[in-house]
């Protein structure tokens, strides 16, 4: 089967059963989606999948043969941090960074499809997202700083 | 037995998927994921075989001779705009990304567990009257979706519908909201040229049709890890009552 990471094309030969959390991690060796709850309840696995955030760790390879995938390393580097990346940078948005891959691209993917998201669905495109280091004012503060960059 | 003993059959129309899915024995069928995956990463579940819908060509929703019909594969987010209560009852379902992911069969499909009530859209297309078509064991049939439920759903469900008419329809839920996305207990309702049919998740592995009139009436309450039998007993009829008072003239 074949991915295409960060604009990188793989192939790859993993079980089309195997999620694709652990195709990144393990075959790929791209750790930024973490292994969190793995039951799609904790939001931290999340990836682009064709630019929709998914939860890879419920994806199997199967349903993304010849898919774009990207993950928070897509969406910048140290060096140039892309828009949402500096917003929660710039806000202190991020705390022990566990979630915060998840949430960087919850909220890219939240600015693509509407550049001018309200306090309201903030919530509803992070409520997939948990920060166990409940720093969720913070969050959202870098959320609405980054959409009001964009916009 | 590790993942790559298992086969994996990935389907490209309908056809292909009713042949791969046989009479069901030894085959689970993945399609969001949200329900299995965990227990395949895990180990839980290891299926000789497993069969991936997504490509199957079992997704969209269409209206057409007096009918709505959504296909197995079409996943919850669609039903966003569908007709009251089941874009409630949809909107309900997990948070933006499993949405996305889950499917309209998987959760017709789901059975609760002790930690997790599932099948959010069941009460919604029993209150709807909605049908099943499936296959597997015997071939294909289409069935009521209490009777499809009632036999454990062991089937390939390839789409539900119901009839287009207007209706009036009243919704209400009790879930407790963030970090665990299940809905404790939800009534579904939808009156129709005067029949008023009344449905509940969360009050049994599958969703049941309640007595309008007497709403407790043969249930079989069950603590789970989200809320006692009694619990739920108290909110039945005030859930009742509210998903009601959406309906005019009720």
């Amino acid at each position: 089967m074949n991915l295409t990471v960060n604009g990188i094309s793989h192939e790859v030969e993993s079980s089309g059963l195997r999620p694709l959390l652990h195709v990144l991690r393990e075959e790929l060796g791209i750790t930024s989606p973490k292994a969190g709850c793995q039951q799609g309840g904790c939001g931290t696995c999340t990836v682009l999948v064709d630019g929709e955030p998914r939860r890879s760790c419920l994806l199997p390879l199967a349903a993304v043969d010849g898919a774009s995938i990207t993950t928070v390393e897509g969406l910048g580097t140290p060096e140039h941090l892309g828009p949402v990346q500096a917003a929660f940078h710039d806000n202190y948005g991020s705390q022990c960074g566990f979630c915060t891959p998840g949430v960087l691209l919850a909220t890219h993917a939240l600015i693509e499809r509407s550049p001018n998201a309200g306090r309201d669905e903030i919530e509803e495109a992070l409520a997939g997202h948990v920060c166990r280091c409940t720093g969720y004012v913070k969050i959202i503060e870098s959320v609405e700083a980054a959409v009001g960059g964009a916009s | 037995m590790g993942l790559n003993d298992i086969s994996v059959l990935i389907p490209s129309t309908a056809d292909e998927a009713i042949e791969a899915f046989g009479d069901g024995k030894n085959v689970v069928v993945v399609a969001g994921g949200t329900v299995v995956m965990p227990d395949i990463a895990a180990g839980r579940l290891r299926p000789k075989q497993a069969l991936y819908l997504g490509r199957a060509g079992l997704d969209g929703i269409t209206r057409k001779k007096g009918k709505v019909t959504i296909g197995a594969a079409t996943p919850v987010s669609a039903l966003a705009d569908a007709d009251p209560p089941l874009a409630q009852a949809a909107a309900h379902v997990g948070d933006l990304e499993v949405r996305a992911q889950a499917t309209v069969g998987g959760n017709l499909c789901s059975a609760s567990s002790d930690d997790a009530p599932r099948g959010d859209l069941q009460a919604a297309f029993l209150a709807l009257g909605a049908s099943v078509r499936s296959a597997g064991k015997g071939g294909e049939k289409t069935q009521s979706l209490e009777k499809f439920l009632a036999d454990g759903a062991g089937r390939l469900v390839l789409d539900v519908s119901y009839d287009d008419e207007p209706r009036q329809a009243g919704y209400a839920a009790v879930w407790r909201p963030h970090t665990h996305h299940y809905t404790i207990l939800a009534v579904a309702a939808a009156k129709r040229d005067g029949e008023l049919r009344l449905a509940a998740t969360g009050v049994a592995p599958r969703a049941v049709l309640l007595d309008p009139d007497d709403p407790l009436k043969g249930l079989e309450l069950r603590d789970d890890a989200l809320a006692s039998a009694w619990y739920r007993a108290q909110l039945i009829p005030r859930l009742v009552e509210r998903a009601l008072s959406d309906i005019q003239g009720v």
